[in-house]
């Protein structure tokens, strides 16, 4: 059994949920699925203390009110059958099992994910990603009184510092790799480009009041503490390039900025630029009734997810000219992405931190001598099982990318590992090939 | 007071509040969640579903990625 929508929305971060907001509000039959419990994303992931976030509601009273299917707990897994030819299905994996769902249009705002770098001591127990502990403390784990190090780059770690502080951790130091020029050029950027961004940079700056933070600096070394089957973080090795100290901590939060998920954007055989979604201007893939929105299209945060989700919603209904009315803004978040990759590239010296015996692939245990001696992705897979474990490179491949200059080929289905029943099962025969947007019917 | 849940976590009873993902309630227990190929303990990573350095055993079904899985009133929580 498929059930057949004009548009299916995947992921239910800000852009996700402007899109199917705006295109159910054209009328559209709209599903939005999504892999996370509940809907917002990482940006406005609910917490188990101060409820959901009020951004996050705003849009979902909308979506209630013209009843849009919201799938949570469900993602992806295959698309259009196992060759993905003709791809106008997509089959779902959810706790309860597999279900097909057709589309008239599909609107990608898959998000992104920490970039991570191996360093020596990265996968021990206590090292998380930035995004990744405010994550688990939105989710219920207790940080009050413990001593924790935020590290890497970008502009999530002063937002997690802030939160975390909040929370109760004791924030040992915030260290940011970014050299403090460059970081300057960019705040004087947003002074007169994005003032409101300035001053939330500057709020999370007032909340850290009295915490060490260093620019230029970046952790070299994470050492553990204990028996070895029960080792621990204990502390951080950070460096300036110049000298380095020690920092004794529960918890280090590192994290380098974000990479795309454009997983399930190239199964469906979208063309990536530059590592991202190639969209045009009305958000639209290169493959026909596909659209890509938010951070598969560049890095540029909540405003920029929403106003690409408004314009690709708007362009599936065919209002053009109420899209094009969004370019302007559009435009102007996507200056703010690039002067945000500008701001947070990662210097050189972060490529050397990984020593021979460090783990880069976490699913099959590769370490940096291993992959030394490979030339390519597929080389190192053939020989080392690096990225053939059940993350599919999604951790390994943007560092292997970094540290060798690798670059990983399309992924092939299914996406996840799956249940053997995900792929035995003749797929549903509800399959959209007309070019208009499909009234509702299931079969 | 938010509401809370009882769940067990290797056999240990644990209270966690009401909304909590599984992997969570693993670190607030202090466990770690695998035991990666070369036998070093792991704990969950990301966060957000993609690392699966979090997954555990969750009421008798093995590699569940527990942080995208909410805690359930007696759910059996069993990790590496």
């Amino acid at each position: 059994m498929s059930e057949v929508f004009d548009v299916v929305v995947v992921g239910a971060g800000p852009g996700g949920l402007a899109a199917a907001a705006t295109a159910a509000e054209t009328g559209l039959k709209v599903c939005l699925i999504d892999d996370n419990p509940a809907p917002g994303g990482q940006i406005w992931r609910s917490s188990v203390l101060k409820g959901p976030s009020a951004d996050a509601a705003g849009w979902m009273r909308r979506l209630a009110e013209r009843q849009v299917e919201v799938r949570s707990g469900c993602r992806a897994v295959v698309a259009g059958g196992l060759t993905c030819a003709g791809a106008r299905t997509l089959r779902l994996e959810s706790q309860r099992g597999y279900a097909d769902i057709g589309f008239g249009a599909l609107i990608l705002a898959t998000g992104a994910r920490e970039r991570f770098l191996p360093f020596p001591g990265w996968t021990l127990p206590g090292v998380f990603g930035a995004g990744g502990l405010q994550a688990f403390v939105k989710s219920g784990f207790q940080i009050a009184g413990k001593r924790v190090v935020i590290a890497g780059t970008g502009p999530l770690l002063m937002a997690v510092a802030a939160n975390l502080r909040a929370a109760g951790a004791r924030i040992a130091a915030v260290i940011e790799q970014a050299p403090w020029p460059q970081l300057a050029q960019f705040s004087s950027w947003l002074a007169f480009s994005r003032p409101g961004k300035l001053i939330e940079g500057a709020a999370y700056g007032l909340k850290l009041l009295g915490v060490p933070c260093r620019t230029g600096a970046w952790v070299t070394r994470a050492s553990a503490a204990g028996a070895e089957v029960e080792q621990r973080l204990h502390s951080v090795t950070v460096s300036t390039g110049r000298d380095s100290t020690e920092i004794e901590t529960d918890l280090l939060a590192v994290g380098f900025h974000l990479v795309p998920n454009t997983e399930l954007a190239q199964l469906l055989h979208c063309r990536l630029e530059h590592g991202y979604v190639k969209a045009d201007a009305f958000q639209r893939a290169s493959v026909e009734r596909i659209y890509g929105i938010g951070e598969l299209t560049a890095i540029g945060g909540v405003e920029k997810a929403q106003v690409e989700g408004r314009i690709a919603a708007l362009a599936v209904a065919g209002r053009f000219e109420d899209a094009r009315a969004l370019f302007p803004a559009r435009d102007r978040w996507m200056r703010f992405a690039r002067r945000l990759d500008a701001a947070f590239a990662l210097r050189e010296e972060l490529r050397t931190l990984a020593d021979g015996d460090t783990t880069v692939c976490r699913c099959e245990d590769v370490t940096q001598k291993e992959l030394a001696g490979c030339r390519s992705w597929r080389e190192a897979k053939l020989h080392t099982r690096c990225g053939m474990g059940p993350c599919q490179g999604r951790i390994c491949g943007p560092a292997t990318q970094f540290l060798f200059g690798w670059s990983a080929p399309a992924p092939r289905p299914p996406l996840f590992p799956v249940e053997i029943a995900a792929l035995e099962e003749p797929f549903a025969q509800a399959v959209v090939e007309t070019g208009q947007p499909v009234s509702s019917s299931s079969t | 007071m938010h509401r809370t849940i009882a769940i067990s976590v290797n056999g240990t009873p644990l209270e966690v509040p009401s909304g909590a993902t599984v992997a969570a309630a693993v670190l607030q227990a202090g466990a770690t969640s695998r035991v990666s190929v070369r036998g070093e303990p792991r704990q969950p990573l990301c966060g957000m579903g993609i690392c699966y350095e979090c997954r555990v055993e969750i009421d008798g079904r093995p590699h569940q990625r527990s942080c995208q899985i909410l805690c359930l009133p007696g759910m059996q929580v069993t990790t590496e």
